[in-house]
């Protein structure tokens, strides 16, 4: 618990969360059978485990796509069970962002105008400052010769840089990433990653991310292990792997 | 994305132009749709009152005629009695105080116009010629304002003075008489009187053309011997549509006879309710095609975007917000249509004033589209778009976006 020691603010706190589907029916099956977790602010977190291991419950959970039908989830220190949907959507569009595995941008718009999406969601109008922030972060992604380019005319690679830009468009406290390079080559997630990570270390952003990739997990400064719905092990990572040496160097070539 | 236009209109655009043919085969066939409606009612609205106009041409909405005499058997009911009764023969009358009822039904604020008419049988002689007519006296000053018989004149002029006669082209030929002629009116009670032809008219009927004769109010009377008295009162309404029920009120308050022109046409009436009804249902009918077309377009697109639409909601966008996006997408297609529809309605209008003549090439006749029909369409397509898109819309709205994103 070295990481968690230190005197920065909670970003994250669960406390006895349960989740049961088919509540009320004979095929009732609780998934997450109690788990207690607490991540601080600037925290890097890997959350591995098996298929069919709840990691993808637990994600809905944190990011108030769902509720646990026992326990609490605490949000930048907001205690979200009495909250109602207009409320969970407003704290979810600005303290979450999310990365999935498939990038689910919104092909009829340009990788700049999903960027602003997020901010033109939850602002109503379109305005010069959220196009400057887009333009800003997909320049920290290295994508922005890209920008009005139409997210099909890109590659997968590229397609997942513009998510995770968006994801943090609304500057959120927490980053939630379920397998956001599942569907990418080696090389090309490494690139993903390294972005992640250093965006991690210059915004002070927290990230929570889903990976079956042992290569990855090992690149988290924390590991947390989710078995048959029970956390087995949550330890700091001592061999923290800080760069995988990749290069955007697709960046530098035209989408094939 | 201009700073004015709001994420719901920005994102409903950039949806209906990604699935540009999906959006351009329903709005096409909104379009459809809507310029059947129009081009239909159009039509339909001048094909009646083409038909009102040329049967009032001649006719007044209300005639108003004494009470039918009945006989009244001195005994009757009795058990065991037979009585045989023979119906009266109906003579000629006149209104009882036709002044006072004139003077009653001109106080009825849906009358326009009373003219008091003496008519009834003869014959007109010219030579050797004779033909039965139906006289109809008037005074010009009254009768005008119910039937315009000034525009009907084709030669000569109006006029009805005491040895005057307006006759109808037909009769004109039958008998070799024009304007400047001389003819002779005969009636069953052996008056006759010879007047000088003034005017002839063309009603754009044959019967009438040949029947009718118009002579002085005054000469009517003393020929048709029903000297001071007037035979019917003709009445013009402001609708000729409350004919009926304004022939009801004038029959209540006078005690006289009343028959409204939808009375005395009954079966021609029948069939315009009839194909006003028929026109109703088809545009109900179309009105529900289109509807549907706009729905299954959506339900098909929030189906294939349920994905897209999840992430939106994980990214903070309110499920109003999605509700909203995809009512907007049936409104912009509904109105869409409704505007291209109208403009397609205007071709089937110059098509159909093309095809729609009569042989010596004038119109047969006039449809206007009427800027208040449009304007109705164009509210109704877009209502009609709202509503198909409301079920997809909430569909939409309602989806669990944790599972959407999972799919």
């Amino acid at each position: 618990m070295s990481v968690a020691e230190t005197a920065s603010p909670e970003t994250l706190r669960l406390e006895g969360v349960r989740k049961s589907y088919g509540v009320g029916t004979p095929v009732e099956t609780e998934v997450l059978h109690g788990i207690d977790v607490r991540i601080k602010s600037g925290e890097f977190a890997a959350l591995i485990g098996p298929s069919g291991g709840g990691k993808s419950t637990l994600l809905n959970l944190i990011g108030l796509l769902d509720q646990p039908t026992r326990g609490k989830v605490w949000i930048q220190e907001v205690e979200t069970e009495k909250l109602d949907d207009a409320e969970r959507t407003r704290l979810r569009g600005r303290s979450i962002g999310f990365v999935f595995q498939y990038h689910y941008l919104l092909p009829a718009f340009t990788a700049l105008e999903n960027v602003m999406m997020p901010m033109l969601a939850v602002r109503g109008f379109p305005d010069d400052a959220m196009r400057e922030r887009a333009a800003m972060l997909l320049d920290e992604v290295g994508l922005t010769p890209w920008k009005d380019h139409r997210t099909n005319d890109i590659s997968g690679g590229q397609q997942q840089r513009v998510a995770v830009a968006r994801s943090l468009a609304m500057k959120p406290a927490l980053v939630l990433a379920d397998e956001p390079t599942g569907n990418l080559d080696t090389n090309t997630a490494d690139g993903v990653f390294d972005v992640l990570r250093s965006v991690n270390e210059t915004s002070g952003t927290t990230f929570l991310i889903v990976t079956h990739d042992p290569r990855l997990a090992q690149r988290c400064d924390r590991i947390i292990e989710l078995v048959d719905g029970r956390l087995v092990a949550d330890r700091p990572n001592l061999n923290v792997v800080r760069r995988s040496g990749a290069v955007f160097s697709e960046s530098a070539q035209p989408a094939a | 994305m201009n700073r004015f236009t709001p994420f719901e209109w920005i994102a409903a655009m950039r949806f209906m132009r990604e699935g540009l043919v999906q959006t351009l085969l329903i709005v096409a066939g909104v379009a459809l749709g809507v310029a059947v409606i129009v081009f239909m009612s159009a039509a339909l609205a001048g094909l009646q009152t083409n038909i009102i106009r040329r049967t009032l041409n001649y006719m007044a909405p209300i005639v108003v005629i004494p009470p039918q005499q009945v006989a009244r058997p001195l005994r009757g009911g009795e058990k065991g009695s037979a009585v045989l009764v023979q119906p009266r023969s109906q003579q000629l009358r006149s209104i009882d105080q036709w002044q006072k009822a004139r003077a009653q039904i001109e106080r009825l604020p849906e009358v326009t116009a009373v003219a008091p008419v003496v008519s009834g049988p003869g014959f007109a002689l010219r030579g050797d010629a004779n033909k039965a007519v139906n006289i109809t006296g008037i005074e010009p000053e009254t009768y005008l304002g119910v039937i315009s018989l000034a525009d009907k004149i084709v030669d000569g002029k109006l006029s009805v003075a005491s040895s005057d006669i307006i006759i109808g082209t037909e009769l004109g030929e039958d008998l070799g008489a024009g304007v400047g002629d001389k003819l002779r009116l005969t009636t069953a009670t052996g008056a006759s009187a010879t007047l000088n032809v003034t005017g002839i008219f063309d009603f754009g009927n044959k019967r009438v053309n040949e029947a009718n004769v118009y002579i002085s109010l005054h000469v009517a009377q003393s020929l048709l011997n029903l000297v001071g008295g007037v035979s019917s009162l003709e009445v013009k309404v402001r609708d000729p549509f409350d004919a009926e029920t304004i022939a009801q009120i004038i029959q209540d308050e006078t005690g006289q006879e009343a028959d409204s022109w939808i009375k005395t046409n009954a079966q021609f009436f029948t069939a315009m309710l009839a194909q006003t009804l028929t026109n109703r249902l088809i545009r109900f009918f179309v009105g529900l095609t289109a509807a549907l077309g706009i729905a299954s377009v959506l339900v098909v697109s929030v189906v294939q975007k349920s994905k897209e639409i999840g992430i939106l909601r994980a990214m903070g966008t309110s499920s109003g917000q999605v509700l909203r996006l995809f009512l907007l997408q049936g409104a912009v297609m509904g109105l869409a249509g409704s505007i291209l529809g109208s403009g397609l309605s205007f071709v089937f209008l110059s098509l159909f004033r093309g095809i729609a003549r009569n042989p010596d090439g004038t119109l047969m006749f006039v449809i206007e589209i009427d800027a208040p029909l449009l304007a109705v369409t164009a509210i109704g397509a877009t209502l009609v778009g709202l509503l198909a898109a409301a079920l997809p819309a909430r569909l939409a709205a309602r989806l669990d976006p944790a599972v959407a994103i999972r799919g």
